[in-house]
């Protein structure tokens, strides 16, 4: 295999400025996303990803002018998530120059929309994500289900399952978010990661988590992740992307230096 | 001023192309997203990009009246083609139940699931997930003035599930391994495509496009 394994750095935007909260509380500002997105770059991140946590709809255009922005200057791959709820939300931002768009709530209240989006622009555009959270009691069978808003409300949706019809239903690529883990920084759910993605034909994307470089190498050596997705161990400069590289390397990983 | 031409056809963004293209091109260059026959005969160096489906790519080629124009463009000048603008130059297709493409070259796009079976790959077990997508080496298999500036085994971004078999194997220009070997580039005379995206693929990328708007479609 020469196909690297992913270091895709997220940005959490709110009203057009890059912020990162512990679970959704004690939300810091974290800068200018082009200024952000272009520092990732030259750290060598293989993807950059948006997720717009705006919460008026008055304020959903500002998320445009930050990828046109950011698309001018980076050439790298693209991702956009957030409020993506039609085809009209999914090509604008395509046509903004995100080169993927994330589909998360609106997946769960209308599936037909994934098949809808992807038959449109093409699986390769559509990523769906998961925002998943341990059922199971402990010493039961490990089981997972889809929550959504920030994790506060449950579908009854099995995880493994879901993930399994949105990669039939077209998405080219799952990005799987344990609600467990994010923002714990204790690492990734593991065994979360690793049932998803042996489940799926589609690469997944592990998020969740991280605190620490090894916890990325786990994603890819024992989650079995294509890509490992982190936001705020990039953020507040605790470690470059360069550095993340540097020790899935020595890990045995194979990753783009 | 001189010409550069994105064949807009309705199958994908061309921002991205456009931009990285503006990036890199000289100062009497300029850059068009075009879907007009007119502008593709005018211009001095050609990008074909493209995303979707072969079936849809096709269609809209067919409908816009892009087919001759282009086929035209890649015989006499300096052309680029990217991604599904690497595919539509075979003959065939076996995405959306076969589809018959402009045929510049003989040969057949394939899908890698086939190719896996075919070899005996177990796709499941080696973790092969297609989409192919992320960064993967390409081996120069050409001397290229496009791969100038460019270290042999450089990693670019790909997104594809099917891939170009070309009758002719003297037309690889990159080869890539994904389970299988596949040709990731192809080169003849005024013609350069590849597999990957370029204007996706960070300085190696830019790289390679700024030698394309360099190129005066010889091999030297």
């Amino acid at each position: 295999m020469s196909l690297a394994k992913r270091i895709i750095p997220c940005l959490d935007v709110d009203n057009g400025r890059v912020v990162k909260g512990v679970k959704f509380v004690d939300i810091r500002d974290a800068g200018d996303p082009v200024e952000v997105a272009r520092r990732y770059d030259q750290e060598g991140a293989d993807e950059i990803t948006f997720l717009d946590i705006t919460a008026s709809s008055d304020n959903r255009e500002t998320i445009v002018h930050v990828v046109e922005r950011v698309a001018e200057e980076v050439f790298i791959p693209l991702t956009v998530g957030g409020g993506i709820r039609t085809v009209a939300d999914v090509q604008r931002m395509l046509n903004a120059g995100a080169d993927k768009v994330a589909i998360n709530t609106a997946a769960v209240f209308n599936p037909e929309f994934v098949k809808e989006a992807s038959e449109r622009v093409g699986s390769q555009c559509i990523v769906v994500a998961i925002d998943a959270k341990k059922v199971s009691a402990e010493g039961e069978p490990n089981r997972w289900e889809i929550f959504t808003h920030g994790g506060r409300k449950e579908t009854g949706l099995d995880a493994i399952e879901w993930a399994k019809k949105m990669a039939d239903y077209g998405a080219g690529e799952i990005l799987l978010t344990s609600m467990d883990r994010d923002g714990t920084k204790i690492g990734f759910d593991l065994e979360l990661t690793r049932a998803i993605a042996e489940a799926v034909p589609v690469p997944v994307i592990a998020s969740g988590g991280v605190g620490n470089l090894e916890h990325l190498a786990e994603g890819v050596l024992e989650g079995k992740a294509d890509a490992v997705l982190a936001a705020s161990i990039f953020h507040f400069a605790e470690y470059t992307v360069g550095e993340a590289k540097q020790k899935m390397a020595e890990r045995g990983i194979e990753v783009r230096l | 001023m001189s010409l550069i031409a994105v064949v807009d056809y309705g199958m994908g963004n061309l921002r991205s192309v456009s931009k990285a293209l503006e990036h890199v091109a000289m100062a009497d260059q300029k850059v068009i997203v075009t879907s007009d026959p007119a502008d593709i005969a005018a211009a001095d160096h050609i990008v074909f990009p493209g995303q979707g489906a072969a079936r849809d790519c096709m269609l809209e080629l067919r409908q816009r009246r892009l087919i001759e124009p282009v086929l035209k463009a890649a015989r006499e000048k300096p052309f680029f083609g990217i991604c599904m603008g690497l595919q539509v130059l075979l003959a065939h297709s076996q995405e959306n139940k076969g589809i018959e493409c402009m045929g510049l070259y003989d040969g057949e796009v394939r899908f890698f699931g086939n190719a896996f079976a075919e070899q005996g790959i177990n796709q499941k077990e080696a973790m092969l997930k297609i989409p192919h997508m992320g960064w993967n080496r390409v081996h120069q298999t050409q001397a290229h003035p496009l791969w100038q500036g460019i270290a042999q085994d450089s990693r670019f971004y790909f997104v594809h599930s099917y891939y170009v078999s070309p009758v002719d194997q003297g037309l690889a220009a990159g080869e890539t391994e994904f389970g299988i070997k596949f040709v990731s580039a192809i080169a003849r005379d005024n013609v350069f495509a590849a597999q990957f995206h370029p204007e996706k693929s960070a300085a190696d990328g830019l790289q390679l496009l700024e030698n394309f708007t360099r190129w005066n479609g010889s091999q030297n």
